[in-house]
């Protein structure tokens, strides 16, 4: 992984409230991703674009920011794919 | 990808780049210094750097975790993955930073269990799935990194994951900052601030720079219009004679930061007294320990760290890129005995290590002018 890179998803639901655990959907790749750093209560997540970090949400983004964030990783190529592939093999739990 | 239009169009670029070289003081330079990694990346990548005229240069700042490990700290890693009951977890981008007897990659091919992982939080489930070893994470990063170690501590003591430890090498970003305003190597003229890390410190631990240093700094999205909108408000500000923070990247960057991630930093960390930058020596108060709450889980306190500082090869000159006092191309080695293959120095190894990122771009523009110098 890239150690600055930060990557938009999309929250598709909460999968466990207490260890602040979510579904996200990164460039249709579904991975458990920790949301605990989000000031948001995690009922509310649904839906909503974040910034992935190192498999945390950072912070929350509108879709304008999330679809030019994508564009700009799907540019750098390479960098990205790898990031996705790693994405891919983890298993947060 | 209609929303994107608006961070890429080429007249409002064009526009920003006339506006930029209107607002230089006939007969006066800029150095204006870009802290991470990420906007060295993206000014390499978008040629932002060939835009701005003469009078304007950027200088590549420390923000780029990989390249500020020092050389003692890989090896500290690579003990540690040596033992056998050890499965030693780290980042991707970390396999390859040279110790001062290979990287992580050279120990696992002579048979270290080395793994890399996308989230600190793998290592934890690794940690659960094999409790009958060891799992070491090699934290590294600034503070955009620092919280999610945090979190991933919180929850293996929650837990009592007990085979679960952590070598930390998380940085700060000030007092790299400090130290270079404070060198006389360089005279900088306004800062890039980082946009990631920012999003959580927020942008009040900047203020120091124009209060004490008369500095200005403006926090950047990424994109290339971002960037050059900040270069824009830098010399806006210098124009005006004004000398303050500011946040173009507000819609990402809140003023105060996260507060949940602060929050958990400060329950998990406590600064060292000192620690050892790749390039820029030891800078106190400048790197994150495990504080006392979380003594269990810290590897250097479960294991014997040999610890010892390696001064960097003769011929790498990361120190100098670093600090911004020379740019990748005008080191002896880069490009021939230095390459993201085969690097000699951290720069080379991570895709936002400005000598890596000017590999992959900036060469080519500049090629010809430069490649016969770079021949050792």
């Amino acid at each position: 992984m890239s150690v600055c890179l930060a990557i938009p998803g999309r929250v598709v639901e909460v999968l466990d409230h207490a260890n602040g655990l979510a579904l996200i959907d990164v460039g249709g790749v579904r991975r458990t991703v920790n949301v605990g750093l989000l000031d948001a209560g995690t009922d509310e997540l649904a839906g909503q674009w974040v910034l992935i970090h190192v498999g945390f949400a950072l912070s929350r983004i509108d879709e304008r920011e999330a679809m030019a964030t994508l564009q700009l990783l799907q540019e750098m190529g390479a960098d990205y794919e790898q990031e996705l592939a790693q994405l891919r093999a983890s298993a947060i739990e | 990808m209609r929303f994107a239009d608006e961070f890429r169009d080429a007249a409002l670029g064009r526009a920003l780049c006339s506006e930029i070289r209107a607002l230089v003081e006939p007969g006066r330079t800029y150095k204006l210094m870009e802290v991470c990694g990420g906007h060295t990346h993206s000014i390499y990548r978008y040629g932002i750097d060939g835009l701005l005229g003469d009078a304007v240069e950027l200088v590549h700042g420390p923000g780029c975790p990989v390249c500020v490990l020092p050389m003692g700290r890989v090896d500290d890693g690579i003990a540690l993955a040596g033992r056998p009951e050890v499965i030693f977890s780290c980042f991707g981008d970390v396999l390859r930073v040279p110790g001062s007897h290979g990287s992580l990659l050279d120990a696992r091919a002579r048979g270290a269990d080395v793994r890399v992982v996308y989230s600190p939080l793998d290592a934890l489930a690794i940690a659960r799935q094999n409790p009958e070893r060891e799992v070491v994470f090699f934290a590294i990063g600034f503070e955009t990194t620092a919280p999610s170690t945090a979190l991933t501590l919180k929850r293996a003591k929650a837990e009592g994951i007990a085979n679960f430890s952590c070598l930390c090498n998380h940085v700060t970003i000030v007092p790299p900052l400090r130290a270079l305003l404070d060198s006389p190597d360089l005279r900088l003229d306004g800062f890039i601030g980082p946009g990631h890390v920012s999003t959580v410190v927020g942008a009040r631990p900047f203020q120091f720079i124009p209060a004490e240093y008369g500095r200005p700094l403006v926090i950047s999205g990424f994109e290339p219009l971002d960037v050059l909108q900040s270069i824009h408000m830098l010399l806006a500000q210098l124009a005006d004679g004004r000398c303050e923070v500011e946040n173009q990247y507000s819609r990402v960057v809140a003023w105060d930061g996260n507060p949940r991630a602060l929050e958990a930093m400060a329950e998990v960390f406590e600064l060292r007294e000192h620690f050892e930058w790749r390039g820029l020596g030891f800078i106190s108060q400048s790197a994150l320990k495990l504080s006392g709450a979380y003594a269990e889980l810290d590897a250097e306190r479960r294991y014997e760290i040999p610890g010892v500082s390696v001064a960097d090869p003769k011929a790498c000159q990361c120190g100098e890129v670093l600090k911004g006092v020379i740019k990748p191309w005008e080191c002896k080695v880069f490009g021939t005995a230095c390459t993201p293959e085969r690097p000699i120095g951290t720069c080379m190894v991570s895709p936002e290590g400005a000598c890596a990122a000017y590999y992959s771009y900036g060469r080519y523009a500049r090629a010809g002018a430069h490649e016969p110098e770079v021949a050792v």
